[in-house]
């Protein structure tokens, strides 16, 4: 019965999604407020039901009703509660209906909070939003179907594949989405701004917190899906250039382009095309990112199930959205009138410049993702595309856009003076060069690549740094002055000074770690004791364990450094037994931004143990990095002046706080 | 600078970009691909020795030999040609004879593929679709390989 409930739900938001695709439209036409405003209804409703058919999806796997397939394959009984919650999307049809939830939720965001939008255009905006959410209802109901029953009811179920028996799947999946989903909102904006053939300053207002939104949850979701790698998979990698990996690292570039370009739009009315452009292709990258994941076109660790009606499905889907999309653009975009003239040094010049580095960037991980697929269907022959590719394309795109962006801050919008922002800038530049140095000479014929990168990053903390310095006048008038002008900042310049530091703190710890990352890999005996990177680790002996749903094996390990002890690891090696399956569980020791990191191979006949130990100098930085980024953009989201001259202001600042 | 200007050093700013991109993309594309072959086709077209390319086939079952540090020794095969692979470290969870498996390495002197990356990327019942699809194509794919569709690992 829940399940029949969950699927009716699922139709009944299929058949609003229907309703809301056409009748807002025909009452922008005909100027008809009443057939405008049903949107909002209807936009509402979808939340509630396609809500209602997602809680019903989680009740059926709380209360492991094994008469339902999807509850079959994917729970077990002896399952802990928290993973067969988030068993829910770890499987195609319940990822599925993650999606179409959170798009739900962002239209009726809209719908709720869009109270200062003109009628037509928040009429346009959830007309396309509808015809999204309509075609993955289909999607859903046609080809995978969550509530399908089975007619012998099984007693036990399949269980959850044990790699995903994670809290990493309770956090990175849902994030991931809204991240990607969010994006379908700019998309929608700049759909409804060329059917409407009007475009406004007010427009990029409008569209700039939303893709901040989903800008924020997609940085976290990709940092966390890269954290969860790197401590489930056992052998300390964390960005593995695998195609959907890949998937979800192009909407973010081409999204933060798109931050970039929405606010040259909103400050100087200007790049008005390419920002609707941008608008289209990030959320044409996130359909195309689900297409990859979905369809199970690619060879990769993500091994998603494979079914060519679903495929087939999703490409269409895709074809139709980002072509129509395209199509309208072509259409419609010469209407658009351009406004706002700059110089090429100027601060819209530095914001292309990072829009064209971006983008190319986004282009060189887009041809290396799809060409393996293109030159399988056209020659049948087959080829991997790796890290090495990536590494010579992508990397030498983003080192000039690193040594451009401190420069961004310092120029004036319309006409800027580089060598004013030079001089601002030479202090960071000394301390760049100073970070080079001193890592020179104390390498001493180590590698050079890493110091300059370092340098690099130092060059671009110092340079986010330096434009706080510059605007608040520290070292040059007293600090109790400088001080007071800090708190009086707009949040969005700490905003801008967190996200670019974030970068390079990022990138001082994927140096650090690809460089100096120390590994120990043996065959250890009971008492024997390993080296590395100046720790001693002591194998004290090997036990057994039963948990809920698995066997594991775990290993103790005394850890000591310069011969004082300093703490005990256990890793393990789980089996599960319902499916024949085992996962490896490092144990981290995290030492400041430092870890060690222990993973268990397979047991030897004569009583040892295969292991493989690291010291990964730095590593918490890769994270720590976007997490800083993040919460610049939740700083600029709090900004006031992004809720400031909206055509009924008081009104306007109370609904945005509320939605954001 | 007129307006003209300014739109032309735009414009070849990032034509100037894209061109960049474009020939670190075809420089890449000569060094760094990798191509996947099972021991058949590796016969077949005599890869060179030290050439690098992806092995993918079945593990013979009874091949599995493991040696002093990590060393393991065992043998891929396809229904037709088997090929020895030697790989050093620690095999991949799930990893199993008779199972799946895609290996990276090149051939040495002696005919032995030297493997430095072992990959076993599927559960109990799935294999890597290169491997199933070159199975399939040389009449050797057993319907009961593909009974149950893989679950997939989203991370």
């Amino acid at each position: 019965m829940i399940a029949e409930a969950g699927h009716y739900a699922l139709v009944l938001a299929l058949g609003l999604a229907l309703i809301q695709s056409v009748v807002p439209i025909v009452g922008a036409r005909r100027g008809d407020v009443a057939l405008m405003e049903m949107a909002r209804s209807t936009a509402l409703a979808q939340l509630l039901f396609v809500g209602a058919s997602f809680t019903l999806l989680t009740a059926l796997h709380v209360t492991s009703d094994f008469s339902v397939v999807n509850v079959f394959e994917n729970s077990h009984s002896a399952k802990p509660l928290i993973y067969k919650i988030t068993g829910v999307w770890g499987n195609h049809e319940g990822s599925m209906l993650l999606w179409v939830s959170i798009l739900a939720l962002f239209g009726a965001l809209v719908a709720a909070f869009g109270n200062n939008l003109p009628a037509s255009l928040r009429a346009h905006v959830l007309a396309v939003q509808a015809w999204v959410a309509g075609a993955f209802y289909l999607f859903i109901l046609l080809t995978s179907n969550p509530f399908a029953r089975i007619a012998q009811p099984p007693i036990e179920g399949r269980d959850l594949n044990p790699i995903l028996q994670d809290i990493g799947l309770a956090v990175h999946p849902p994030m991931l989405y809204l991240g990607y989903v969010g994006f379908s909102i700019s998309f929608s904006f700049a759909v409804a701004a060329l059917i409407e053939g009007r475009i406004d300053a007010a427009w990029a207002r409008w569209v700039r917190p939303w893709t901040l939104v989903a800008w924020i949850f997609l940085t976290l979701g990709i940092a966390m899906g890269s954290y969860w790698a790197y401590y489930e998979l056992g052998w300390g990698g964390w960005w593995f250039w695998d195609p959907v990996e890949n998937a979800s690292l192009m909407p973010w570039l081409a999204g933060t382009a798109l931050l970039h370009s929405a606010l040259v739009m909103e400050k100087r009315d200007a790049l008005k095309v390419w920002t609707i452009l941008l608008s289209i292709l990030t959320f044409s990258l996130s359909l195309l990112g689900t297409f990859l994941v979905r369809s199970g076109v690619l060879t990769s660790v993500h091994a998603f199930a494979t079914d060519p009606a679903r495929g087939v499905f999703i490409l269409l889907i895709l074809c139709v959205f980002i072509g129509g999309s395209l199509a309208l653009f072509a259409l419609r975009a010469p209407q658009l009138k351009q406004g706002g003239l700059f110089a090429p040094i100027s601060r819209e010049g530095a914001l292309v410049l990072n829009n064209l580095f971006l983008t190319t960037a986004c282009a060189t991980v887009f041809v290396g993702t799809l060409y393996p697929l293109g030159l399988e269907v056209l020659t049948s022959d087959k080829i991997s595309v790796g890290a090495p590719f990536f590494n010579l394309t992508f990397a030498p795109l983003f080192v000039p856009l690193l040594v451009a962006v401190p420069f961004g801050p310092q120029l004036a919008w319309k006409r800027g003076d580089l060598l004013a922002a030079a001089q601002r800038l030479t202090a960071a530049g000394v301390a760049a060069l100073l970070a080079i140095a001193l890592l020179l000479a104390w390498m001493r014929g180590g590698p050079v690549l890493a110091p300059l990168a370092i340098g690099l990053a130092a060059w671009v903390i110092a340079g986010a740094l330096t434009d706080i310095a510059e605007r608040t006048g520290l070292f040059r008038i007293p600090v109790s002055v400088s001080l007071r002008r800090a708190r009086g900042l707009p949040r969005a310049a700490w905003g801008t000074m967190f996200a670019h530091a974030g970068l390079g703190v990022a990138l001082i710890g994927i140096v650090c770690e690809t460089t100096w990352n120390s590994e120990y890999i043996a065959t250890m005996q009971p008492n024997q004791v390993a080296r590395v990177a100046g720790y001693e680790l002591k194998l004290e002996g090997l036990t057994q364990r039963q948990g809920p749903n698995y066997r594991e094996t775990l290993a103790q390990f005394a850890v000591s450094l310069d011969g004082q002890p300093l703490s005990a690891m256990t890793p393990s090696k789980r089996s599960f037994a319902t499916r024949g399956m085992s996962t490896t569980e490092a144990a981290l020791l995290t030492r400041g931004a430092s870890q060690l990191y222990v993973s268990l191979g397979d047991a030897s006949t004569d009583g040892g143990i295969a292991v493989r130990i690291y010291h990964k100098p730095l590593v918490l930085l890769i994270w720590w990095g976007p997490v800083l980024m993040a919460f610049g953009g939740m700083l600029s989201l709090s900004d006031r002046r992004l809720r400031v001259g909206a055509p009924k202001p008081a009104r306007a600042i109370r609904k945005l706080q509320a939605a954001e | 600078m007129t307006r003209k200007q300014r739109r032309l050093t735009m414009i070849g700013g990032s034509l100037a970009v894209l061109a960049v991109a474009a020939a670190l993309v075809l420089n890449a594309m000569r060094d760094s691909i990798v191509f996947f072959s099972t021991p058949s086709m590796a016969a077949e077209k005599q890869i060179p020795a030290g050439k690098r390319f992806r092995l993918g086939g079945l593990v013979q079952p009874g091949s599995l030999v493991r040696g002093e540090n990590l060393v393991v020794n065992f043998s891929v095969a396809d229904g037709g040609t088997t090929l020895p692979v030697s790989y050093k470290g620690i095999l991949p969870d799930l990893f199993r004879e008779g199972q799946g498996v895609v290996a990276e390495g090149a051939l040495d002197a002696s005919g032995t593929f030297r493997a430095d990356t072992v990959l076993a990327k599927h559960d109990e019942t799935y294999m890597p679709k290169e491997v199933a699809d070159a199975l399939k194509k040389q009449g050797h794919w057993k319907d009961d390989y593909g009974a149950k569709p893989a679950q997939g690992a989203a991370k």
